[in-house]
């Protein structure tokens, strides 16, 4: 499967829509994508700003999902997805066919829905994505392992039993191994897709907690279908419908106020 | 409307199917027990030994012996007194002189039965055993102990032969088989080099060393041969006097006794010692009197070495095959096809992996093999015959259709988010199927190889024509290097049943024999299996991929 960028003319992001990005790390042109012949992503144009949260809000199936997974190409494990368009991580084309997708998703790592660790121990999931990398000494190992999870805000919770299965953590714990198993690898963006869909209140209060602490290192782009957490925790909020970007702006100005009747609909809970 | 909660729908056909698949459960259930029942009753208690009985005939004729089962005489009517005439089944042993181990006798025919104290048991070499009375011991022409002194002197002379006998069982088998072996290493190392013909100085300097090796070893050979005579004089230099019930005599070298006990004497205590010894005996001893006699050590041996081999074989291969099947192969026609290729060949019967073998393996591979690399044997050939490497290349043929399904269906059920994670992190597809698949897919792919060892252990027909005997010379794996002798036919207990079944000539002595090495082939595939099931069970407890 190759990706070429297409050429279209420049889409000019609308600016009534659109809130003014200095550095953006992340630019989406024009994106469009098409699993088999259904169109799930309609041309699609936005900026990622560094070091902040933008959350992506919408209904299920608004292909906000889908456009996160555009940013670290997993998409290109399903059959039968043509993408059009393209995004620019730090300004050069993801799609470039001289891309090594894998070191893309090094740079651009992800929290799933989902808290997925691998049936091994709290310390190798976390020492995984090193180990991959070829790192072997086991001094910087245990190094990255103790400050990823010091920055998952977890260190303290599982320090005294390393070596046991990840599989005996709570959801919530899970959750925040994924996050240290993510960091570890000190990527520059990450991408959480509703991550706290599957916890409770306490547990999603601890990673929004670790959201802003996050968000001094890393750019952080969030699926959420809870509001309240988008309006909590983000700087930065674009809502999605029908596989289009309806209204983007800062989050607080788009809660508050926003331009569209529709945005507003959603987010006063009339439909969705 | 009136309320009907409390009326019971009636519902016949559901009760009915739920009573059919109880019922089906609990006779598949009763029949297994019933097996093991029956195997263990017959196996097991062959190893016991009854009371001997002595009997008086009307003949005027004596037997003793171990009396083994009671039934009414086949189409006799009911006598004057209203009871059908019996007879009896008595192991009599003697076969020497009566020429059979086992009689029937009418009971109208006994006069007297009694259970004299001091009648012997003898376990011989040859010619099964011997029921009788000790006359005397003696050392060529002295005589060395009689009457009363006579039984603990043979007791105390039979233990000291036994060890007399591993030792010169080991010089025979060990260090000469050994000198033997380089030996016709070096006979085999003389004909390559008539066959390589170097260069002159190169030639005559490799014969050189030929003809000094070997001289070396006849040297040895001969000094072995010489002390193996010697021990085999000294072996068979005491002789023991036994008069049969009937009042014959018979002489026999001490030497060839296994075990004498004095049956009626012993009492529950050393019945139990006895059995042990004899269990034991089974499954670590070579077998005698074609296979009717002795162990069956070889048997399990090969039956295990080749089940090994063949998983060292098949694992590899069955998971290969299912790993591109499932992780890269593009669905299409063709992947489906093999799909239904590989189900369909593990309905193939097996008798048709054999001939492949034999064709394939044996003749093509096994032929060239010979003539590349052991040209020097022909036409005598060593990888060109059926050999354990061989049978268990057929049986891995066998089973790899069960785990390659097995194996897919471990795969698959990898949850994709587990998945989605490694790659995420930036592995490649290998890195994450070899880092984080193939791991939690282990318990999966060894329910496949428990399927597997199942099926090949208890396989028999291929593997007859593919290097399995009735009796090896010797083990597959020695200490001769280089010690793994994959050229080597071998033995297995699911032919040992057959050929001590049907194949013996002394077919009652050796029935209960089937039953006990039926009994430990069970055995024997429970064991692997239960081996295999603990180590999933580790596997699944490290490799969990779902806790909550």
């Amino acid at each position: 499967m190759s990706f070429p960028p297409t050429e279209g003319p420049e889409l000019v992001p609308d600016t009534a829509t659109s809130p003014r990005i200095d550095k953006p790390i992340l630019s989406v042109e024009g994106l469009s994508l098409w699993y088999g012949d259904a169109e799930a992503l309609t041309s699609i144009t936005m900026e990622i700003p560094e070091r902040r949260i933008t959350a992506f809000i919408g209904p299920s199936g608004c292909g906000k999902s889908t456009l996160l997974r555009c940013f670290n190409r997993l998409n290109d494990l399903i059959d039968g997805v043509r993408i059009g368009g393209d995004i620019r991580f730090h300004g050069a084309s993801i799609f470039d066919p001289r891309v090594d997708v894998n070191t893309l998703r090094t740079r651009v790592g992800m929290v799933f829905q989902k808290s997925n660790p691998f049936p091994k121990t709290i310390y190798e999931n976390v020492a995984y994505g090193c180990r991959i990398h070829g790192m072997q000494q086991t001094r910087d190992l245990d190094e990255i392992v103790e400050r990823s999870l010091r920055g998952a805000a977890l260190w303290d919770e599982v320090k005294d039993r390393l070596d046991e299965s990840a599989l005996g953590l709570s959801g919530g714990q899970q959750q925040r191994l994924c996050i240290a198993r993510a960091i570890a690898v000190e990527p520059e963006v990450i991408l959480l897709d509703e991550p706290c869909s599957a916890l409770d209140p306490i547990a999603t209060a601890k990673i929004e907690e670790l959201m802003q602490e996050l968000k001094q290192q890393y750019t952080l782009v969030v699926v959420t279908h809870n509001m309240q957490q988008a309006a909590r925790c983000s700087d930065y909020t674009a809502f999605l419908y029908l596989g289009q970007l309806i209204e983007y702006g800062e989050t607080g100005a788009l809660f508050v106020k926003p331009q569209l009747k529709q945005t507003e609909d959603y987010i006063t809970g009339r439909f969705g | 409307m009136r309320n009907r909660l409390h009326e019971r729908r009636p519902d016949r056909v559901g009760d009915a199917l739920t009573w059919l698949c109880g019922g089906a459960l609990s006779v598949s259930l009763i029949l297994i027990v019933g097996l093991l029942v029956v195997l263990a009753w017959h196996g097991l208690g062959y190893f016991w030994q009854e009371r001997l009985t002595a009997l008086d005939l009307r003949d005027g004729s004596k037997v003793v012996g171990e009396i083994l089962e009671r039934e009414a005489l086949p189409g006799q009517p009911p006598g004057p007194d209203g009871l059908v005439p019996q007879r009896i089944r008595v192991k009599v042993g003697n076969r020497d002189l009566t020429g059979s181990d086992f009689r029937w006798i009418d009971e109208a025919d006994i006069v007297s039965r009694s259970e004299p104290r001091d009648v012997l048991l003898l376990e011989r070499l040859e010619w099964g055993n011997f029921h009788g009375f000790v006359h005397e011991l003696k050392r060529g022409d002295e005589i060395l102990a009689r009457g009363d002194d006579a039984w603990p002197a043979l007791r105390k002379l039979v233990a000291e032969k036994a060890e007399e006998r591993d030792a010169l069982e080991r010089l025979e088998k060990h260090e000469l088989g050994s000198v033997n072996y380089a030996i016709e290493k070096e006979r085999l190392a003389e004909r390559r080099l008539a066959l390589e013909a170097p260069p002159e100085p190169e030639r005559s300097r490799r014969e050189a060393a030929i003809v000094a090796e070997t001289q070396t070893l006849q040297a040895r050979y001969d000094a072995l041969a010489a002390q193996l005579v010697e021990a085999r004089k000294k072996l068979l230099a005491e002789t023991v006097v036994l008069v049969a019930a009937d009042g014959t005599q018979k002489e026999m070298p001490v030497g060839a006794i296994v075990r004498a006990v004095e049956p009626n004497r012993i009492g529950f205590g050393g019945r139990l010692r006895l059995y042990l010894s004899r269990v034991w005996e089974f499954v670590s001893a070579n077998p005698r009197e074609s296979n009717t006699e002795g162990g069956i050590f070889p048997a399990i041996f090969g039956t295990v070495m080749m089940v090994l081999l063949m998983s060292i074989f098949v694992m590899p291969f069955g998971v290969i095959a299912a790993v591109y099947l499932r992780e890269y192969a593009k669905g299409g026609v063709i992947v489906r096809l093999v799909r239904i290729a590989v189900n369909n060949l593990a309905g193939v019967p097996s008798i048709v992996f054999g001939v492949f073998g034999l064709g394939f393996f044996v003749y093509l591979i096994g032929g060239t093999v010979d003539q590349l690399f052991h040209p020097e044997a022909l036409p005598t050939p060593t990888y060109g015959t059926g050999g354990i490497l061989w049978a268990s290349l057929t049986l891995a043929l066998l089973t790899v259709p069960v785990v390659i399904v097995s194996a897919e269906e471990g795969l698959a059920a990898v949850p994709k988010a587990v998945r989605e994670g490694s790659l995420a992190l930036g592995a490649t597809k290998f890195e994450t199927l070899w880092r984080v698949v193939l791991p939690a897919a282990a318990p999966g792919i060894l329910t496949g190889l428990i399927l597997a060892l199942s099926r090949a252990a208890g396989e028999v027909a291929p593997l007859m024509i593919v290097g399995m005997v009735k009796l090896a010379p010797s083990l597959p794996l020695d200490g001769n290097f280089p010690f793994v002798h994959f050229e080597r036919k071998f033995m297995h207990l699911g032919f040992h049943i057959y050929d001590v079944g049907f194949q013996s000539p002394n077919v009652e002595a050796a029935k209960p024999l089937v039953f006990a090495t039926a009994l430990l082939l069970i055995l024997v595939v429970l064991s692997t299996n239960l081996l295999a099931i603990l180590v999933r069970n580790h596997l699944r407890q490290k490799y969990a991929t779902r806790s909550i």
